[in-house]
């Protein structure tokens, strides 16, 4: 069997602070085959850009990684340096964040900046990489691209500087691309095209994707499998037709039946009590188990655990919560 | 069918966006207007909601704020038929909206000593108490200041704020844009709840058609500044009668059909500064017929009792 592109196991995120050491991300495993779109979803504070920037290696210090391993393709890459991981990104994982201009200058010129990033990761000369600078700006969507290749981040839509950043995330042909809200500033029709193309580009290309949103809706429409996060831990992973439709985790069939429906009518929308605990202030056992309603003393003492698919939740996996 | 409790008519809103007058000497530029609202009609029933729905920047937020007093219109009319002392707002970012400085108590009793300023402290106070609970806040968070709350629970201070005006109509825009689904489902449910014990009125706006079609009894689909069909929500949702709406509903993520593959709406929102001529949904309509590009369908167009700004819906509906 071949070694799926992302493979991480048992990571935690740490940030110390004066008032003790607070942990972001904790016991996070999962994995990303070729061509697979792994969506990353929960609410605000849940863990998702942290565990992102974790596998990019952008976690601001004194933010750190305190335990679990970072697989890209078999090669560990948790352990590598700075310069080592410098490497790395660009040339094997591309970053999408969501708002373009963090990943643009709006001094250069688009065109400029990519032909930059193409040379800095291949060794095209400088009309070529032009060529390659248009080839990608042609696959993302860009309309008329020989007049547009020459204009200023400013002068383009936020749709249009979205797709300017993932041309500039494919420059190097990365085996992966981890997507922070890459849709989110954008307006429907907009967000549409681009998970069109990014499903478009993990087809064709063979590209993993981690595509980490807030956004439930964008996740069934774009993602194969989806990991959904609570307080800095996975509550639940599976395909996402059956995360959607059949959810196992109380907090994940909370959260969908608090979404309206385009369907049913409802009269009142399904509310989970309470809040996301604070990170200075999670809960023994089960993170969720103020909020639930099946908790348990289990659910109190022991910390739920999932392997590679299903619920982290003793009444999944066992049953009962007594 | 008695008054409606709001009339809009013909409403225009245009912003100068001319470079400043040395440049457009110097550069010779023309001074440009950009028709932020271009010709709006709607009508709302007491104690209904209706809702406002469209991308960024077709005039939702501009419109809310000619409602509410806090822009002129240039063109057009605004008919309240109520109590003008009992309109309040609520905005989409319910931290930008409260007094950092402020504690929450001192927030919700503001338009109480507005309204009735001979109200006697302990009154207030006892107000101040129920309000708290009513919004489903504790009365020791009185004595808190917004950055304390999460921001769920500051839209519901914000919520608490406009009923101590003891409102009739409630203007929100965006009111749960910011907050997380699960929050929002806190706050969807409060406002219903509080519109069905209060009998408020509500003009409700978001460009989450999910969110809207739960909220409101009449829909109003905008595209850069006009209304392009309004109808009630069940009809909207059953027969969409705009290509624009149309094409709205097919792109929006549907979690009861996960996994769809679907062609996307192809092109953007052009500028509001220079809109197409004609219909200015023609460049992207799929169905647009060579007299698009030149004539403005008429916003009074009626199909089937429903308003919809078509020359092809209506086309279709005469047969
Ligand atoms: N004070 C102003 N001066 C100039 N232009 C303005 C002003 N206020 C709004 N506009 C423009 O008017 C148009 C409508 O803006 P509005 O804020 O009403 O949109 P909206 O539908 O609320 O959008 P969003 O969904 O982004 O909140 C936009 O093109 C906007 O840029
Ligand atoms: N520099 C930091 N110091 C302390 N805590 C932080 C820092 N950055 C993020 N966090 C915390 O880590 C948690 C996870 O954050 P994040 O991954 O950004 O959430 P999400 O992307 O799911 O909204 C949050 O509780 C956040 O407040
Ligand atoms: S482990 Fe217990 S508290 Fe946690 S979700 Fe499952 S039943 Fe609820
Ligand atoms: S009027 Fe014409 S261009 Fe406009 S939506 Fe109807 S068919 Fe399309
Ligand atoms: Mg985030
Ligand atoms: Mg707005």
């Amino acid at each position: 069997m071949t070694d799926p592109v992302l493979d991480v196991r048992g990571l935690r995120v740490e940030f110390p602070t004066r008032r003790g050491v607070l942990t972001a991300v904790d016991d996070i495993s999962l994995t990303i085959g070729r061509g697979e779109i792994l969506g990353v979803v929960g609410e605000s504070g849940a863990g998702k850009s942290m565990t992102g920037m974790a596998i990019l290696g952008l976690l601001e210090p004194p933010g750190r990684i305190a335990a679990g391993e970072i697989r890209l393709s078999g090669t560990r890459i948790d352990t590598l340096t700075e310069s080592e991981m410098q490497k790395v990104r660009g040339r094997r994982i591309g970053a999408i964040f969501q708002d373009p201009l963090t990943s643009l200058n709006p001094l250069f010129r688009v065109g400029d900046q990519l032909v930059e990033t193409i040379r800095l990761h291949t060794d095209l000369s400088k009309s070529a990489a032009r060529a390659r600078a248009l080839e990608l700006m042609r696959e993302v969507g860009i309309p008329a691209v020989e007049e547009r290749i020459d204009n200023y981040p400013h002068q383009f839509s936020g749709g249009m500087r979205q797709r300017i950043v993932i041309a500039l995330a494919l420059c190097a042909e990365p085996e992966l691309i981890i997507a922070d809200e890459p849709t989110t500033a954008l307006d429907v029709s907009i967000q549409a095209q681009i998970t069109a193309l990014l499903k478009r580009l993990c087809r064709e290309r063979g590209t993993a994707v981690m595509l980490v949103t807030h956004d439930m809706g964008v996740i069934a429409e774009t993602a194969d499998r989806v990991a959904v996060m609570y307080a800095g831990r996975l509550a639940e992973l599976g395909a996402v037709e059956d995360v959607v439709r059949r959810p196992r985790h109380p907090y994940t069939e909370g959260l969908m039946g608090s979404i309206p429906s385009l369907r049913k009518d409802m009269d009142e929308l399904q509310m989970i009590p309470g809040a996301m605990p604070r990170l200075n202030s999670i809960p023994q056992g089960c993170a969720f188990n103020p909020r639930c309603a099946h908790a348990g003393p289990r659910c109190r003492r022991d910390t739920p655990r999932l392997e590679t698919t299903g619920a982290a939740c003793w009444l999944a996996l066992t049953g009962e919560t007594a | 069918m008695t008054r409606p409790i709001l009339e809009v008519d013909a409403l225009e809103r245009r912003f100068d966006v001319s470079a400043p007058w040395l440049n457009r000497l110097l550069e010779g530029k023309p001074r440009r207007t950009l028709r932020a609202v271009d010709g709006v009609d709607f009508d709302i029933q007491l104690g209904q909601t209706l809702a406002l729905v469209g991308e960024s920047g077709c005039g939702k937020s501009t419109i809310a704020k000619l409602v509410t007093g806090l822009h002129a219109p240039s063109g057009g009319a605004i008919r309240f038929n109520g109590d003008p002392d009992k309109m309040q707002m609520i905005f989409q970012d319910p931290y930008a909206s409260l007094n950092p400085r402020w504690r929450v108590g001192r927030i919700i009793a503001e338009p109480l000593r507005t309204l009735r300023p001979e109200t006697p402290e302990p009154q207030v106070m006892a107000r101040v108490d129920e309000l708290l609970r009513t919004v489903g806040l504790a009365p020791a968070d009185a004595a808190k200041f917004p950055h304390e709350f999460s921001g769920g629970q500051r839209q519901r201070i914000s919520i608490a704020r406009a009923l101590a005006g003891e409102p009739e109509f409630l203007v929100c825009d965006e009111p749960t844009s910011a907050l997380d689904v699960s929050v929002q489902a806190q706050v969807l449910n409060l406002m219903k709840r509080l519109q069905k014990e209060m009998g408020l009125t509500y003009l409700f706006i978001s460009h989450d058609l999910s969110v809207v079609r739960h909220m409101a009894d009449v829909i109003a689909v905008m595209y850069l500044g006009r209304v392009v069909e309004i109808q009630p929500t069940a009809d909207l949702f059953a027969r969409p009668l705009h290509p624009y709406t149309r094409m709205l509903l097919d792109t929006i993520p549907d979690l009861e059909a996960p996994k769809r593959d679907r062609a996307p709406m192809g092109g953007e929102v052009p500028s509001p500064v220079s809109p197409p001529p004609g219909c200015s949904f023609h460049p992207r309509c799929p169905i647009a017929l060579d007299r698009c590009k030149r004539e403005r369908p008429q916003r009074e167009m009626r199909v089937h009792d429903r308003r919809v700004a078509c020359f092809a819906a209506e086309e279709s509906a005469d047969v």
